[in-house]
């Protein structure tokens, strides 16, 4: 019964906070809508065993994604009002529907007819965050370090290009070019 | 009134469907951006609730691999968005149809 209860007023809130999110010609109304939306996600998680993950979808998105958001939201001028080009919101509502609705056969088709078998089954005495990590660092080791690596080479692009004047390689320059670059900025 | 695997699975779905609404109306590069963030949060609904009801962590696993993506595409993304910002004073969609650099 509290089950339903929250999975309908979780489903109603969030769906509501994304049409927002999607349809409002307010950059700072989408980024605030967003957020509540994703927060709200993570309430299925914990209604659903995954205490973790509903952790990690807080700190991660509502804490680091949106935050960059807002940190582009600051460098674009986007304190106007976003400006759609597409007005038939019909063709567009068709599309995605149909859109969905053949992902979902295409990628549900297949696997309808076999019966599905849990590759890691759960442990009833062992709480949720001690599965995961003997799961992750046993079975998903290799993937696990694989995004490790994934992560920094964003940091790294994400640096080179935001940051200024990254075109130039100091080890590469002589000593003298180095003056004259020092010099160029003082002026 | 039992929540079942369906009633997520179909929560899933209408979000999908709402982030690719969002994905083929907005012109905005930012605002679209927001839109792929819906669809990879609505995939990793169903994920998690898959992984509940078959009682395998494989869905929670791949929901944190998942994140771990989302996170990196944002960091390049918004990364190359200011160089293009910088350049063209200008994040919209349509006024990016050339290709040379």
């Amino acid at each position: 019964m509290f089950e339903a209860v929250s999975f309908y007023l979780f489903a109603f809130l969030v769906i509501v906070s994304f049409w927002i999110a999607v349809t409002t010609s307010q950059a700072l109304y989408a980024l605030t809508a967003l957020a509540a939306g994703m927060i709200l996600i993570s309430g299925f998680y914990f209604t659903l065993g995954a205490d973790f993950l509903g952790a990690i979808q807080i700190i991660v998105y509502s804490g680091a994604v949106l935050a960059l958001y807002a940190f582009g939201m600051m460098f674009f001028d986007t304190t106007r009002n976003v400006k759609e080009k597409n007005p038939k919101r019909v063709i567009t509502g068709t599309l995605a529907l149909l859109a969905t609705l053949l992902t979902i056969v295409i990628v549900g088709a297949p696997i309808v007819s076999e019966n599905i078998v849990a590759f890691y089954p759960s442990v009833e005495s062992v709480g949720n965050t001690q599965e995961i990590g003997v799961v992750l660092f046993t079975k998903y080791l290799v993937p696990f370090e694989v995004a490790a690596v994934m992560l920094l080479v964003a940091m790294i692009a994400g640096i080179v290009l935001a940051g200024k004047k990254m075109d130039i390689s100091l080890t590469k320059l002589s000593d003298d070019e180095i003056e004259k670059q020092k010099a160029e900025e003082l002026i | 009134m039992e929540i079942t695997l369906n009633h997520y699975l179909v929560l899933a779905t209408i979000l999908f469907g709402i982030g690719l609404y969002g994905v083929m109306r907005r012109k905005n590069l930012l605002m679209l951006f927001f839109a792929t963030e819906i669809l990879l949060n609505s995939v990793n609904i169903g994920f998690a609730a898959i992984s509940h009801y078959y009682g395998d962590l494989t869905g929670q696993m791949f929901a944190f691999f998942v994140i771990a993506i989302a996170a990196s595409e944002v960091a390049v993304g918004l990364g190359l968005l200011i160089v293009w910002y910088k350049r063209h004073n200008s994040i919209d969609l349509d006024e990016m149809t050339m290709m040379r650099g």
